[in-house]
């Protein structure tokens, strides 16, 4: 072999070539073939592939869309109609992209939550966790912009009163939003530059994906027992366990995503967009697509305008945080019999805040806002803190191969031995 | 999970089997089967994603919609011509002259590059239809205007590449392969014409 060149494994003279010059088959191999999988995930487990199959197809359909849009405020309604009405499978792309966007949120949302119940955000993880975050912000950024394209009354007054939020800050809050805005209100300016955001934003995303596959490829998955492999018998190659594992979910995923784009395309979106954006009539009841509702009951849960966007940011910024704040050593809920309820009790009040979002801000609304948005920082600030300290966890297993195939599981005995279990590995 | 493994490993071993048994007959297995039916059921089903996208970009149905063009030959006088746009495309219509059809109708067909009959181009021999696209690479040929140069036929010159078209439209001199392209039309009356 001549010298510089890498020592690749691969026999087919084509890829050898290539992989001699640039590893990336060898990469991929590592990566994603015989990679050390935890050999206890459960379905949890698919969603962070789900996530960037989601991010995808987001892509793919917004290139495509975005031949036919026009982003101009005397053509945007009508060029969406088109691509609804005239443009070939339009409808078919439209509402794909459009229902993607809702799958996109219900798969990361599982995918965070998998992360709360089963402690992925700590040490040695919390980089991981707050790249995560770091995505989490950028999806929401650029859903947001998306929704104001079809340029709809929902997209014009949810375009006025998420830039108007700006407004809050002290001294400059006025300057910033007409910066924002390219003008005195939302309009043609406005429509532009998020457009322009929302093309570029996605690649964003791919970029800090990345960064949160490395991360996650340095410390290596967590799993449901929240307990670090020890060797060869606990895990199992990426492919092809995963890979199949994952196609499996990957099949109930589109089962339902078919099911929305076909039967129910509009289910999850507000009538009101299919009416054409008017700056002098506001629509009586104005509501943010159903996944920002949490966080828009937190905004109007507080009476002061400044306290109201400093909560609705703050309990997301407040992700970034949480490794240091949940001081408990022991990673999955499985192990902390309090703990769990805790969260369970939390999931159902983030439930509460979007339904309670979605309705209007008067009479008992708002109490039951106001109480949930105590609940839903006592979790993070209280709960978890002191829990820490107090909770007397359950027993840990000794090993994942223990708790997964028994106490007879022994090295070199058992129904699986250690030797079968590294077989595939060594083939993979 | 063992359970798993331990079927993956024996069918490995049977594939390994197969393969030894025959001497270049192996024998097909069940992973075989499952993995041929696998990968066609996902191409088919990969196919049916990408056609969407691919039928997206061809013509929409409001620009299939505007694929017709009419115009009323009425004021246009004798000698005259004029330019309509169809999908986007100048269609010449000219009113010839008699000197223009008889200098058409008499070159004989082996001095032509793209050999067509006057006849065939021209149905009703005063009035000429043609797409206004050099068939060389795409520029709109002079001679619409009675002050543009109308080569060394006296049709149509292309400035791009130095194209000749006589009063047929037809290629005479210079890189372009074929005849100006006559567009389909049909007279909905003596003086109405409706292209496309």
């Amino acid at each position: 072999m001549a010298i510089g060149l890498h020592d690749s494994p691969f026999k087919n003279p084509v890829i050898r070539w290539v992989d001699q010059r640039l590893p990336v088959f060898t990469m991929m191999q590592k990566e994603y073939g015989t990679f050390p999988t935890p050999r206890n995930f459960n379905y949890f487990w698919n969603f962070g592939a789900l996530a960037m199959i989601n991010l995808l197809i987001m892509i793919a359909t917004g290139v495509f869309l975005s031949m036919h849009y026009t982003a101009h405020t005397a053509y945007a309604f009508d060029s969406v109609e088109r691509i609804m009405r005239d443009v070939n499978y339009g409808w078919l792309i439209r509402y794909v992209h459009m229902n993607g966007a809702s799958m996109f949120f219900i798969v990361v949302y599982i995918h965070i939550w998998r992360g709360l119940y089963y402690g992925s955000y700590k040490a040695p993880r919390e980089l991981l966790w707050m790249l995560g975050v770091v995505i989490f912000l950028l999806m929401m950024a650029t859903a947001f912009m998306g929704y104001v394209l079809p340029w709809g009354q929902m997209s014009f007054w949810g375009a006025t009163v998420i830039t108007n939020l700006f407004s809050a800050i002290p001294l400059v809050g006025h300057d910033i939003v007409i910066w924002l805005w390219g003008g005195f209100s939302v309009d043609n300016p406005t429509l532009n530059r998020f457009f322009s955001l929302h093309y570029l934003l996605p690649f964003v995303i791919v970029g800090v994906v990345f960064l949160h596959v490395a991360a996650l490829h340095i410390t290596g998955s967590n799993n449901p027992l929240g307990i670090e492999p020890k060797g060869p018998q606990d895990t199992l190659p990426f492919h092809p366990y995963y890979t199949i594992k994952d196609s499996v979910g990957m099949v109930a995923y589109f089962a339902v995503f078919a099911f929305l784009v076909f039967f129910m395309p509009n289910y999850l979106g507000h009538p009101d967009n299919y009416i054409p954006a008017n700056p002098l009539s506001t629509p009586a009841h104005i509501v943010p697509e159903w996944y920002f509702l949490p966080f828009y009951a937190i905004l109007r849960a507080v009476p002061d305008k400044l306290g109201g966007v400093v909560l609705m940011f703050g309990s997301i910024a407040i992700l970034f945080v949480l490794p240091w704040l949940d001081t408990s050593k022991v990673r999955s809920m499985r192990f902390r019999p309090i703990a769990r309820i805790f969260l369970l009790l939390w999931t159902i009040n983030f439930f509460v805040l979007m339904w309670v979002g979605a309705k209007p801000a008067e009479g008992h609304y708002v109490l039951i806002a106001q109480i949930a948005t105590v609940i839903y920082f006592a979790y993070f600030l209280v709960v978890l803190p002191a829990l820490g300290r107090l909770e007397k966890p359950l027993p840990l297993p000794e090993s994942i191969a223990r708790a997964v195939l028994g106490p007879n599981a022994t090295l070199g005995g058992g129904p699986v031995p250690g030797a079968v279990a590294a077989k595939p590995m060594d083939k993979a | 999970m063992g359970g798993d493994i331990e079927v993956i490993a024996m069918a490995e071993m049977v594939t390994a089997q197969g393969a030894s048994q025959g001497a270049g007959q192996p024998e097909a297995t069940k992973r075989d089967f499952l993995k041929l039916t696998t990968t066609a059921f996902a191409a088919v089903g990969v196919g049916a994603i990408v056609w969407p996208f691919i039928a997206s970009m061809n013509p929409a149905r409001d620009v299939l919609a505007l694929a017709s063009t009419e115009l009323d030959l009425s004021p246009i006088a004798v000698g005259q011509s004029v330019t309509v746009m169809w999908r986007g495309k100048p269609v010449f219509v000219r009113h010839r002259t008699p000197e223009q059809i008889a200098a058409a109708r008499a070159v004989p067909l082996s001095e032509l590059k793209d050999p067509a009959t006057d006849e065939s181009r021209a149905p009703r021999p005063e009035w000429l239809v043609m797409i206004g696209v050099c068939t060389h690479l795409g520029c709109v040929p002079l001679g619409q205007k009675p002050t543009d140069p109308t080569g060394d036929f006296n049709g149509w010159f292309c400035p791009c590449h130095g194209s000749h078209y006589d009063t047929s439209g037809r290629i005479r001199r210079g890189p372009a392969p074929s005849n100006l392209e006559i567009p389909p039309y049909s007279f909905m009356s003596p003086t109405q014409i409706r292209i496309g």
